[in-house]
């Protein structure tokens, strides 16, 4: 057994705090009682399946009282009758097969559920249970004790089930049965074995092949007509308009052939050729379900806060029905849903969400606190001053810059082919026919249709869609998951990178600690620790944190002044520590940096500094991508560490600093006009303008399941430094495309030296069209893999 | 002869069976988690014998 980590949920543990139960080592008294409730339920096996498979339980006290609220579950629910309801919930922290186990077995532990079914890829469970037995809040209190805390935001409040589309399967689905029909129909006529019965039976053969290729012809490739027509009607020639143009020709040749009786037509390579197209068109469609790229506000907010009502008494309410003058009660940890009045004495917010500065800020009776704030510490009360829709976070996202999703069409890669290549495919049919239109107008007829039906762009239209769904996954392999295919393109066209600064070039996990001035010795270390453990202060905290372990002593005195520090009176001596203010010290630019004060039996000592620590790899990073792009850096911060900066990134950096949301996207709008593809790495909501106004957004996450604003692509924290790799990688895939084409144009000279002479068979198509499918959509995957390990960093 | 009629048509209908067979499976929603139900059938195993524990394990406090 692992000695160092907890047996419940694989943290390490500090000696001091561990706890022993049932032979095992847990890190916490939480994760104890949930192996606690697995052990007494006979469901320890719990921890068979995945090592440490679990999470650490969060405090939740009163957070989901609103679940008592009939009309609000009401809107929760998928389904609902007397005795059964149906409720989906999303839980973040699924992630292994005791995950699945455990959620699927609830039943085990709470009487009253039916069934649970999780569906994994989704992250979601969809629990039965009876009303009448069990309340949803005590199966969400149950979920939570369990470490299995479920996301209930604004976004489920209401939201009926979204349709899914699935009519691409469909139509993959009936192209690829005619297509396998037709080929096995069509064997006997490709020998053209002269024997009795084959003549016998070709009318019998050649109907039933028409037959069958009429589902695939008029539904299957429908998409290819509605979208040919539309590019007509816009005067644009994109690839489809030869596509279309090829299946129809293709179809109505066939047809002639066989009611003429002039051959078996070219139903096969038709339906082979739609199979195909479907088929490239799924592979592209990669998507993550887990992931959602078009979020926006509703997704954090809370279903419902607490209100107090006149008389005093405490009632969740919807936060649609907050009115101006409500009186609004905040726990820690929760989100402010509007903007509005402190009425407790101090508080402390992490506006990190919307601003995207790490540090809380403090704020006294009478402040205002704006929407989106998260409240740390201490239940607070609030006056409302703005309904949701008032707010100004609120207000800022409707506002029309940031809903604006810029319009600027991206002409595929495809698109811009096929402008040279649909006019040259008419023109060229056009001669020919002209040509042997005056030697024999039924071979001029000939050449006519096969020169269409040859050319028809098949492995060019396949091309894209392999290269950039391949590279898709091989992105998603690493972490870095992209909206959709047509990303990869811009990515590769991208000159100027914009970088955002707090929680983007700088982690918002741990921020460095470190100390200046006068040396602390061990029994000072150890007054200040037993100071520190008092305060619940966010930074006081982290210090705790920093600070090694020492022995435990208790204060006779102690306070703490919010906003400004604490003071702690010990045997051994005094401790005070906190701002400028509260020590009377002031020391040289203690406004750009955050700073703690340590002063000790009333001698001043020094400070400990909390600096943004900035991202592993991020001076090779800067350094390599400067060869080949503008860099800018886009602060919503003071220019405090714009010195380190300055030393550590490459010279041409642009360092820009106090910028509001609204600052960054017309920052970048700025760069736009100026002719640059701009891509835009952020991370908070602060930056959500500027993901949606550059030409690619891309959002870094600690935490994938967690948050991201709306934007194009989501990268892993952990994948920053590899930015580099991804750009390297996306030119490449565009190379790749290239090149295919290249190959694609090979095969169609090969099929129009048939056509123009006039001697396509339909065995001759029939090998043409699989052979070139195939030959390109390997070429495409073997590249792109082959490059993707060349730049193994 | 007319066999070759016979033994085409009854290829088309178990095909046709096998193609309503697949929409059926896509419209009930059974393509779109491809995961779980690949971890869940070798869970099923599992819960039996932990039932079986438990119900030794009744029948020892018993004894």
């Amino acid at each position: 057994m692992d000695t160092h980590h907890c047996f419940h949920c694989g943290i390490d543990i500090i000696k001091a705090e561990q706890i022993i139960f049932d032979d095992k080592k847990f890190c916490c008294n939480g994760c104890k009682t949930v192996y606690e409730i697995f052990s007494l339920n006979d469901m320890a096996c719990y921890y068979d399946f995945e090592k440490s498979p679990g999470a650490t339980p969060q405090e939740i006290k009163g957070k989901y009282d609103f679940l008592e609220n009939e009309s609000i579950v009401s809107k929760l629910l998928e389904f609902q009758e007397n005795t059964t309801a149906i409720i989906s919930l999303h839980i973040p922290h699924i992630h292994c097969s005791s995950c699945i186990w455990i959620l699927e077995n609830l039943q085990r532990l709470q009487k009253g559920i039916s069934t649970s079914q999780v569906n994994f890829p989704e992250k979601k469970v969809r629990i039965t249970y009876n009303p009448v037995a069990v309340s949803l809040k005590t199966i969400v209190n149950l979920l939570c004790a369990i470490g299995y805390e479920p996301n209930i935001s604004l976004e489920n409040y209401g939201t009926s089930k979204a349709n899914i589309d699935r009519s691409l399967i469909y139509k993959l689905g009936v192209a690829f049965f005619c297509f396998g029909n037709i080929m096995l129909l069509s064997f006997p006529e490709y020998f053209e074995v002269k024997e009795y019965w084959i003549d016998q039976y070709r009318g019998f053969f050649r109907w039933l092949i028409f037959a069958l290729s009429l589902p695939s012809f008029v539904y299957s490739a429908s998409d290819y007509y509605v979208a040919a027509w539309k590019s007509i009607k816009a005067r644009m020639l994109n690839i489809e308009i030869p596509i279309a143009l090829g299946i129809v020709v293709m179809f109505i040749r066939s047809t002639v052939d066989i009611v003429f009786d002039y051959g078996q037509g070219f139903f096969d390579s038709m339906c082979g050729l739609i199979f195909f197209m479907l088929l490239g068109k799924l592979f592209q469609q990669k998507t993550y379900s887990f992931l959602s790229f078009e979020r926006d506000y509703k997704s954090y907010f809370p279903i419902a806060v607490t209100k107090f009502l006149s008389d005093g008494t405490e009632m969740p309410i919807q936060v649609y029905d907050i009115q101006k003058g409500d009186r609004l009660l905040i726990r820690n940890q929760e989100l402010i849903p509007v903007d509005g009045i402190l009425i407790s004495e101090k508080a402390s917010v992490d506006y990190s969400f919307v601003t995207g500065e790490a540090v809380p800020i403090a704020k006294k009776s009478g402040d205002k606190l704006f929407a989106g704030g998260k409240q740390l510490g201490r239940v607070i009360e609030m006056e409302v001053l703005f309904s949701v829709s008032q707010s100004y976070l609120t207000q800022l996202w409707s506002n029309a810059v940031f809903q604006k999703k810029v319009d600027i069409k991206h002409k595929t890669i495809t698109d811009t082919i096929s402008r040279y290549f649909t006019p040259a495919l008419l023109g060229l049919a056009v001669l020919s026919f002209l040509y042997w239109i005056l030697i024999s107008v039924d071979t001029a007829f000939n050449v006519f249709t096969a020169i269409l039906i040859v050319a028809c762009p098949c492995a060019l239209a396949l091309t894209a869609p392999f290269t950039l769904g391949n590279v898709l996954r091989i992105m998603g392999n690493r972490k870095f998951y992209l909206k959709n295919a047509i990303v990869i393109e811009q990515l590769a066209k991208v000159d100027t990178i914009v970088f955002d600064k707090t929680g983007t070039i700088t982690t918002n996990k741990k921020t460095a600690i470190s100390y200046e001035g006068a040396a602390l010795n061990d029994f000072e270390l150890k007054l200040l620790k037993n100071t520190l453990r008092g305060s619940n202060h966010p930074l006081s905290r982290r210090l705790y944190e920093y600070i090694p372990n020492q022995a435990k002593i208790e204060p006779q005195h102690f306070e703490e002044i919010t906003g400004k520090g604490i003071s702690a009176d010990f045997v051994e001596g005094k401790v005070r520590l906190g701002s400028s203010q509260f020590l009377q010290h002031m020391s040289e630019n203690t406004h750009k940096k955050t700073k703690v004060h340590v002063e000790i039996d009333g001698i001043y000592k020094g400070s400990y500094v909390f600096n943004n620590q900035y991202r592993e790899g991020l001076e090779v990073l800067f350094d390599s991508l400067s060869k080949r792009y503008g860099l800018v850096i886009l602060s919503g911060d003071n220019d405090g560490e714009r010195k380190i900066l300055e030393k550590m990134l490459p010279n041409a950096t642009t360092l820009v600093f106090n910028q509001k949301p609204e600052q960054k996207l017309e920052y970048i709008e700025k760069l736009q006009k100026q002719g640059k593809n701009v891509m835009m790495v952020g991370d908070g909501l602060n930056d959500a303008g500027a993901l949606a106004q550059s030409n690619i957004g891309i959002a870094i996450s600690e935490n994938v399941n967690v948050f991201s604003p709306a934007c194009d692509g989501i990268m892993d924290a952990s994948q920053f430094q590899k930015i580099d790799f991804f750009m390297k990688f996306s030119k490449n895939a565009m190379k790749t495309i290239y090149m295919s084409f290249g190959l694609s144009l090979l095969y169609n000279i090969v099929g129009l030296s048939f056509a123009i002479s006039g001697h396509l068979l339909p065995i001759v198509a029939a090998i043409i069209m699989p052979l070139s499918t195939i030959t390109i959509v390997s070429f495409v995957t073997i590249m792109s893999n082959i490059y993707s390990r060349a730049y193994k960093y | 002869m007319s066999v070759i009629y016979l033994l085409i048509s009854i290829s088309i209908v178990v095909a046709i069976g096998f193609f309503v067979a697949f929409i059926r499976a896509v419209k009930t929603g059974q393509y779109d988690d491809d995961y779980t139900p690949s971890v869940r059938m070798l869970f099923d195993d599992e819960l039996k014998i932990n039932d079986s524990k438990s119900v030794k394990t009744t029948e020892e406090k018993q004894i």
